[in-house]
């Protein structure tokens, strides 16, 4: 029992991590609260579904096909942050609504494109594998795996390159960076490109864990949000923190919930979460480990 | 009083083209069930008056005081589940139930801003999102109640026909429509909230400095908030006839935001505009599929109508996905028309005289009153 918990967080920990991330970065460094995010999740799931189902005639190797839809996809954050979210950066009511407005979009597209279904995947590496008396399937492992990859990655592109660099730079001060001559309207494209990216490795390694279906971005996008409050908007260290520990939550919850709440307790599940949120944002808006802007204090 | 009135129409209303616009509206709307009646416009009709009070309730909370609230579902879906509550364990009729769901609407709204108070910004929108999905999952929970996702059924009625709920919530309307309208006016003498609102939104710091309480002026900016939105969840509840989960979900506080921002947000008739182009829009959608696919089968087969058939055949998948086309729009409307289609128009039409500040038509050479040149 206490085996599967564990699995179970740090498999859902993990997705919840790289999705936070790349939700955390874009509003870090660009003041961008992404909400079409997952949107981009479910793309990249579909995008797996399209190219490794035998109806497409393509029937791909897993690598290659998993590389080309975190390419499309992250091409796709791009586009979508050139075309719509830089010209209204500045009011966040507008950048709100413009990415809702996208995520409608693409839910539409799948669900015209694909039917409203849930639909399956599968598992893109076979077998299982024994740990400790536990019977582990792979793909628990590659989501694992994948994820620390990408974390690991993020970290050394934010830390040692000069992209990181510029990354930060425009982060801390857009005006200065500019004058330091770093064009910051392509940082933050590339930024918003990172993490769509992410957010389509993240869709990619949970889609054979779970049941793909058009309307999938919601639930996720309100645990996200939720683990970038908690640990503080604009954290990496705090994203990664606040969702290993959504990630215990709905372990548990998932898989034996409190007696008291056995019934209806998925449901209730939702409204503590988000009463965890509202506490912290009134409490400590800045979260466990982000900054306030000065503008945006009160 | 009345050759006052004809005097006001006459010098007031004539010559401004907006204002005609709005009287011409307002007239076809009132005289709307002697033209046509029919079932189904009738009730689109209705249901458009009750989401003209729920945009412009949220344009006078968030478009005038800038406290941009993601969760305005909260005060339609309190009220809707107030009235519906009451009266399916009390038995209580509707001239009770909403009175009281309108004042726990109002009660949701002051709740609200107590926290709001302490944010700004996309952290103030993001705590407001948050506490209609709370309710949700709190409906959801006490199914026994609620009847979670199949809601509560059997309201009654606010009227013995539908001509007569057609009239009431028309009035409603128009009744919430004015009273917003006077409570922002920014020029008005006699209220100063107007004025109030502008300025905490431009500069909340400044407008504390001048010695406003801008803390009370945001709760009654939430109270009043509350209070429209309430009346339109209570309406659309014994219109509707049900309760469900659907007051309370985000597509409804989005709709709000959207229907607001396409129009013209911060001017009231905004609201309303959106939602008389938006709400038939999606209302009709199956309406227009099925005229479209109709024009198709209408069609001769030969060569040359091909083109003209995979045309309509994409029209008609598009006016399935009502809310595809939605979405499109708020976009386009967002990137190239900022300001709202409503308030687009309305500069395009009106042009205010540099010396004395009345409105003129746009096609004027010089102002109507004091002959200054417009150009």
């Amino acid at each position: 029992m206490i085996g599967r918990i564990i699995v179970h967080t740090l498999v859902s920990g993990g997705v919840f991590a790289i999705l936070a991330i790349g939700f955390s970065l874009i509003f870090g460094v660009a003041r961008v609260l992404n909400l079409a995010h997952t949107a981009f999740f479910t793309l990249a799931a579909f995008g797996t579904f399209y190219l490794l189902s035998s109806v497409v005639g393509l029937e791909l190797a897993v690598a290659p096909a998993i590389i080309i839809v975190v390419i499309i996809v992250g091409l796709l954050g791009m586009l979508a942050y050139k075309l719509v979210i830089n010209p209204v950066r500045e009011h966040h009511a507008a950048v709100l609504l413009i990415t809702i407005a996208l995520a409608m979009i693409a839910e539409q597209v799948l669900v015209w494109r694909f039917g409203g279904q849930h639909r399956t995947i599968r598992f893109l590496v076979p077998g299982t594998v024994d740990i400790f008396g536990m019977t582990i399937a792979n793909q628990n492992l590659l989501t694992l795996g994948v994820v620390a990859v990408a974390i690991v990655a993020v970290w050394l592109i934010l830390s040692k390159t000069k992209l990181g660099i510029a990354i930060r730079a425009v982060a801390n001060d857009t005006e200065i960076a500019g004058l330091m001559g770093i064009s910051a309207s392509r940082v933050l494209m590339i930024t918003m490109g990172i993490a769509t990216a992410l957010a389509a490795i993240a869709g990619v390694v949970m889609a054979p864990l779970t049941t793909i279906a058009p309307g999938m971005w919601a639930p996720p996008l309100m645990t996200v949000m939720v683990v970038v409050i908690i640990g503080g908007l604009g954290s990496i260290k705090g994203s990664i923190i606040g969702a290993f520990i959504l990630g215990l939550v709905s372990a548990v919850s998932v898989i034996d919930p409190l007696a008291l709440l056995r019934g209806g307790g998925a449901y209730l599940n939702m409204t503590f979460i988000l009463a965890a949120m509202v506490i912290v944002l009134i409490v400590r808006p800045s979260g466990l480990f982000g900054t306030l802007f000065e503008e945006e204090k009160l | 009083m009345l050759r006052r009135l004809l005097k006001n129409f006459r010098y007031g209303v004539i010559p401004v083209p907006g204002r005609v616009i709005a009287v011409v509206f307002f007239l076809f709307l009132y005289l709307f069930p002697v033209i046509s009646g029919h079932p189904l416009y009738m009730r689109m009709f209705i249901f458009t008056s009750i989401f003209a009070i729920f945009a412009v309730s949220w344009d006078l909370l968030s478009g005038y005081t800038g406290l941009v609230n993601f969760g305005h579902a909260l005060f339609f879906g309190v009220a809707a589940y107030t009235t519906g509550l009451l009266y399916k364990f009390l038995g209580w009729q509707p001239s009770v139930t909403i009175p009281l769901a309108v004042l726990a609407a109002v009660a949701a709204g002051v709740l609200t801003c107590f926290p709001a108070l302490k944010l700004r910004g996309p952290y103030l929108s993001l705590l407001t999102l948050a506490f209609p999905l709370m309710l949700l999952g709190l409906v959801m929970f006490f199914r026994e109640y609620t009847g979670a996702e199949y809601g509560i059924p059997g309201l009654p009625s606010i009227a013995g026909s539908q001509t007569g709920e057609y009239y009431i919530c028309l009035i409603a309307m128009t009744a919430s429509v004015l009273i917003m309208w006077k409570l922002t006016d920014a020029g008005s003498r006699y209220v100063r909230t107007g004025l109030i609102f502008h300025a905490i939104r431009e500069d909340e710091i400044a407008a504390r400095a001048t010695g406003i309480n801008t803390i009370r002026y945001k709760l009654l900016a939430f109270a009043v908030g509350g209070f429209f939105a309430g009346l339109a969840g209570a309406l659309y509840a014994h219109t509707h006839g049900i309760v469900s989960i659907s007051s309370l979900n985000l597509t409804m506080s989005f709709q709000a935001v959207i229907w607001v921002i396409f129009g013209g947000i911060v001017s009231i008739y905004g609201g309303v505009v959106g939602v008389y182009i938006l709400y038939p829009l999606v209302f009709l959608s199956r309406r227009v599929e099925a005229l479209f696919s109709a024009m198709q089968k209408a069609l001769p087969n030969v060569a040359a109508t091909v083109p003209l058939a995979k045309i309509l055949e994409f029209l008609h998948e598009l006016a399935g996905r009502p809310y595809l086309v939605l979405a499109v729009i708020v976009i386009l409307i967002l990137l190239f028309m900022p300001e709202g289609i409503a308030v687009w128009i309305r500069n395009k039409i009106e042009r205010e005289c540099p010396r004395c500040k009345l409105t003129n038509a746009a096609w004027r050479r010089e102002c109507r009153a004091c002959g200054a040149s417009l150009h």
